[in-house]
Formats: structure tokens, sequence, C-alpha cells
């Protein structure tokens, strides 16, 4: 009776965003406890459930015991579990970073829980519908939380979120309606005959997974289909950032390897070779463009935002490599990217709220002012590059050696350069914040950004960099530290990841 | 499958042809208008076109409304499952105009446009 936990994971989250709202009529500070609660829940129920996913194989749940495949069904299964469980660690992480860093309000809380919940709805569902349906609760609630601290320019960025996400989940339902009126059924494991008998050549099959796929690229914001995400990240609260870049677009790329691999199979791949040929131009393409861009930016967080592009990039070419090292690579790539972005941003935040430092010319010199901070953005940085021992190498690694072993040169290659590139931003901010005098006049002229209004105790850049340390405890500062650690530490771990996949991967590649 | 001409798509797949239509003008209104709240209308009729594609795949040829009598007789039915996911999706669409109307009479309070061409220019002099 152990598969009760899946509907568990993805009902107690949602049921308990409501009393955020209930209980702040009467306290004022409900928000916190109820959602630190929740997210530790949610952690302890992820760590039982991928030991016992290790021990004893997939779990399947099929809600109200409606017979399959009529019913909707919820599947856990190693790879969904191992999101599952990173969406429990970053949301406790988040949390004890927003105890300090804000929003603060009852409301944001019921979004927090709500959007845990919707995320661990979109990794575990067996269901094509349902998936839209949690992609949608997703949506949403990172729509209102981007805009969460009431600024004009998070209101627009959010506006701009809600009309790409949109327009991306209603591309992804019409694929679903072309798969549906082409086999009769939305269960993914149903769909994975269906789909074989009505064969893989069929341009209905070939229309939905090309809807299916903008859809996504939209969600986790390939090159051209991109914009929304820069802005979304820079203005975004802090904490905000931090959550939603490490898990929004992590959930919709694992839910395009689960329907390339689990639905269309790799066989679709195999006989559409144009498809994949065309996927991995697009994702070259936005892995050179989105280290470009990333490297032409001043303010941090929109550099960060661009990387992802990069990453994201990486992890749909590998999808299109379709051989098991490149997945396999993708799959690790997905955690550790949530990871180390979630360590990044929350890095960012410190610098943000101590010294009102968001631009590269800001960060002069503060390695000798904050120095545990300061070395968690090198060294998360430097994992981010690719260097060894880091989960950031490893998934690279894999992606890179896949694609060889494919013989598909262009996208090792495009990695090759893409890992340059990043070597260049990340040098950039290394540079700055250890080699450069602080107090650098530069950056402080008309252009500088005035965006640190709403911690009203921070200083406004100038020549003088005033700390304000009551913005931040050492609690957060842990944080940060210890997501380093982890992401140093999982790089000797591939072994423990490839015990771990290795169901998954046999089923995708049988 | 038989030759269908352009006649033939038209005359007995009209609701397919609205389906195109309305996805493409709500797309087309959504990028191409300036009015904060009329690329919020554009992207209802994208959503709406995509609705009328799911409840056109449920028609069944003299098919009846999908309540089996106690005895089981009758039939043929309609399909009801895209009935169901359209009024599912026609929830989500609703929330998701509530919250980008919402930002839009916050934005509107903030900058007093509400066209974005001009929301961006006064962002930039910020």
């Amino acid at each position: 009776m152990s598969d009760v936990v899946l509907p568990l994971l993805v009902a107690l989250p949602i049921m308990i965003s409501v009393l955020p709202l209930i209980f702040g009529l009467k306290y004022e500070n409900a928000g916190w406890p109820i959602a630190m609660g929740g997210s530790l829940t949610v952690l302890a129920l992820a760590v039982y459930t991928i030991t016992e996913v290790a021990a004893n194989g997939r779990l399947i749940h099929a809600l109200g015991n409606y017979p399959q495949p009529y019913g909707i069904e919820l599947v856990g299964d190693e790879l969904s579990t191992l999101i599952v469980l990173l969406i429990g660690l970053v949301s406790v992480l988040v949390l004890v970073y927003s105890r300090t860093r804000g929003p603060y309000g009852n409301a944001f809380h019921s979004g927090y829980l709500l959007l845990t919940g919707g995320l661990l709805g979109v990794v575990l569902t067996g269901d094509l519908f349902n998936l839209f349906v949690f992609l949608e609760i997703t949506g949403l609630v990172t729509y209102a939380l981007v805009a969460s601290d009431r600024s004009g320019k998070s209101a627009y960025a959010a506006l701009k979120y809600v009309f790409l996400g949109t327009i991306g989940a209603s591309l992804y339902l019409i694929g679903v309606g072309y798969l549906y009126v082409a086999t009769g059924t939305l269960n993914m494991r149903d769909l994975q005959g269906a789909i074989e008998t009505v064969g893989y050549t069929d341009p209905l099959i070939q229309a939905a997974f090309g809807f299916i796929l903008v859809g996504f690229a939209l969600k986790v914001a390939l090159f051209p289909l991109h914009t929304w995400q820069p802005d979304a990240y820079a203005y975004a609260p802090d904490s905000v950032s931090a959550y939603i870049s490490a898990l929004v677009s992590t959930a919709a790329a694992y839910a395009l390897i689960r329907i390339s691999f689990d639905v269309f199979t790799v066989e679709f791949f195999l006989v559409n070779d144009l498809i994949s040929t065309a996927i991995m131009a697009a994702a070259s393409v936005s892995i050179v463009v989105g280290s470009l861009l990333a490297l032409m930016q001043t303010e941090i967080k929109r550099m960060f935002a661009y990387s992802s592009v990069a990453q994201f990039g990486m992890i749909v070419a590998a999808i299109a490599v379709a051989n098991e090292t490149a997945v396999f690579g993708a799959i690790i790539h997905l955690f550790g990217h949530g990871l180390m972005k979630a360590g990044l941003f929350m890095a960012a935040g410190i610098l943000a709220a101590v010294y009102g430092a968001r631009t590269i010319d800001e960060y002069a010199g503060l390695a000798n002012r904050s120095p545990f901070t300061a070395a968690s953005i090198a060294v998360i940085g430097i994992a981010l590059i690719g260097i060894p021992p880091s989960i950031g190498f490893l998934g690279k690694w894999f992606i890179g050696l896949g694609a060889v072993e494919a013989g598909e040169w262009g996208v090792a290659f495009v990695i090759f350069v893409s890992t340059m590139l990043t070597l260049a931003y990340v040098f950039r901010i290394i540079e700055k914040l250890y080699f450069d005098p602080p107090g650098d006049p530069h950056g402080h002229g008309s252009d500088h950004d005035h965006e640190h209004e709403h911690d009203g105790a921070a200083t406004d850049g100038g020549h003088e960099l005033v700390a304000d340390t009551s913005a931040v405890t050492v609690g957060m500062v842990v944080m940060v530290v210890s997501i380093t650690i982890a992401v140093v530490a999982l790089g000797f771990s591939w072994e423990l990841f490839f015990d771990l996949l290795a169901p998954v991967l046999e089923r995708f590649f049988q | 499958m038989t030759e269908a001409t352009l006649v033939d798509v038209f005359t007995t797949r009209h609701a397919y042809v609205m389906f195109v239509l309305l996805a493409s003008i709500g797309l087309y209104m959504m990028i191409a208008n300036q009015n904060l709240v009329k690329k919020l209308i554009g992207l209802n009729m994208f959503q709406t076109g995509v609705f009328l594609f799911f409840v056109t795949t449920a028609f069944v040829q003299g098919g009846s409304a999908p309540v089996i009598p106690p005895d089981g007789s009758g039939g043929p039915f309609v399909s009801p499952l895209p009935h169901v996911i359209v009024l599912t999706a026609i929830v989500v669409g609703v929330s998701l105009t509530a919250v980008g109307l919402a930002l839009i009479i916050r934005l509107y309070t903030e900058y007093g446009t509400l066209r974005a061409d001009s929301l961006r220019e006064v962002m930039q002099n910020e």
C-alpha cells in the first residue's frame, strides 16, 4: 500500500495551502510555520518514496480506483522521485531563506505551497491531460509569485509570462488533443502501445509531437521563445527567483523527457530523423545564443537567467540525441542545474540584501566582506562551467559523451563552445569579486539600477557600499554554503545516480 | 484516405477550419495589438479555438448525449471525455484571465497606461 504516498505528496501541499490564509485571519505570522511544516512533510515523504522506489521498483496509484486506462493514475518511478526529492529539498531551503528575506505575507506562503503541490503533480502524474492541469496550476501560481513584491516592473514581467506561458500550455493542449484523436487514450503507459499501433510516421502523431515540443519549449525557455524568462527571474523577489529558476522550468523539462521517451519512445526519434535533427539544431542555437546573451549582461540575475536558457538547451539537445548516455546526462543536469541555480540566486540575493549589489560592477571586492557567499558564487559558478568534481561537470560530460557516441559532433562542439562562454561570464564575476578593489567608481552612473527600494534599509550603491547586515541571517548563508557543498560532493556520485536511474533508462532504451 | 478537395474541407470540416481561424486570429491579436486588455482577449480567443477543437472531436454522427439509462440501452453516444476536458480547461482559462486582469490593473495604477509600447518606454526611462 506504499503507493498511497503518491496522492499524499500531491494533495497535502495543495490542501495545506489554504491554511495560511485561514489562520492569517487571526495570526499575522501564521504563514511561515505552516509552509515550513508542509515543505518538511513533503521532503520527508520524498525521501521515503525514493527509498521505496529504489528498493521495490516503480509505484503506480490509480486515483479513485478507476480501472486503467480510463482513470487517472499517478506514477512514481526512479526519475520522477528524483525530481520530487529536488522539489522537497529546494522548497525547504528557499523557505529558510525567505524567512528573513521575504516576501512575508500569508498569501505568499499559500502560493508557495500551491506551487509545490502543482510541481509535484506535474512530476508524478501519468495522464497527459492531468499534466496540462498541473502545468497550469504551476503557471498560475508562478505568475502571481513573480509579481508578489508589488512593483510595476515585476507586474510587467509577470504579465509577459502569463501570455507566453499560457500559449505554451495551450499548444501542449492542442498536441494532447491530436494524440487523443489519433489513439483515443490519454494514459501515458497506454499511449505508448497505442502510438506504435497508429504508426510513428502518421502525420497526426508527428503534428502532436510538434505541438507538445513547442509548448514545452516555451515553458522551459528555449532560445527564440525565452523572452519571458530573464524579466521574470530578474524582477521577481530574490526568494521567488531562486525557487522558480530551480524548479519551474525543470518540471517542464522533466515532463518533456517523460513524454518523449515514455509516450513517444525512442523509436519515434529513430523513425523521424528530421524531427530529431531539427530539435538538435534549435537546441544548439539556444545553447550558443543563451551563453552569448549571458556574457553580455551586466545585471547578475539576468546573467543567471540567460545561463538557464543555455543549460536547458543542453538538456533538450540530449533528448534529441536520444541515447542512454545523453539522457542520463540530461537527468543529472536537470537535477544539478536546479541545485546550482537555487544556490546562485540565493547567493545573489544575499549580496543584494546586504550591499544592494545587483550588477557585476557593484560586486567589486565583495569577497573580502562576504567571504562565504562570495566563495559559494565562485564555486557554484565553476560547477556551472563544468569543471570537475561537481554535478555540473557530470551532467555536461554525459551529455557530451552521449552526443559523441551517437556521432552528433555538432552537439558536442556546441557544448564545448558554451563551456568556453560560461567560463568567460563566470570569471567576470569571480574577477570582480576577488581581484577588483572595492568601491570601484564604474557602474554607478546614470544607468545604475535603483531596484532595491523594496528593502528600505539597503543602501543605494554610490561610491561607498554600506553593509546592512541585519537583512541576512546566518541561516541564509548556511543554506547557500550547504548547496555549494552538495554541488561539489554530488560530483563524486555518478554511480549512485546510475544505480538509481538504471531501471528507467532500461525502460526508455530497451 | 479519400482525396479531399478544399471545398470538401470547408463544407464537411468547417468546425476544424473555425478552430484554426479562431486560434490564429487570437494569436495574431495577442501579438499585434498594443492594448494589454485586447492582448488578453486575443489570448482568450486562442484558447477558445482550442476548446472548439476538443468539442468537435467528441462529435459522433447521430450520437446522443452520453447519459446511459439503467438498462444500458441506447447509443451511439458522443464521447464525454473531451467535454470534461474542455470544462476543466475553461476553468483554467477563467483563472488565467483573472490573474492577467489583476496584473493589468496594477500596471495601470502604477504607470497610467494600457499600451504595451508606451509601457516599455516609461519603464526604460525609469
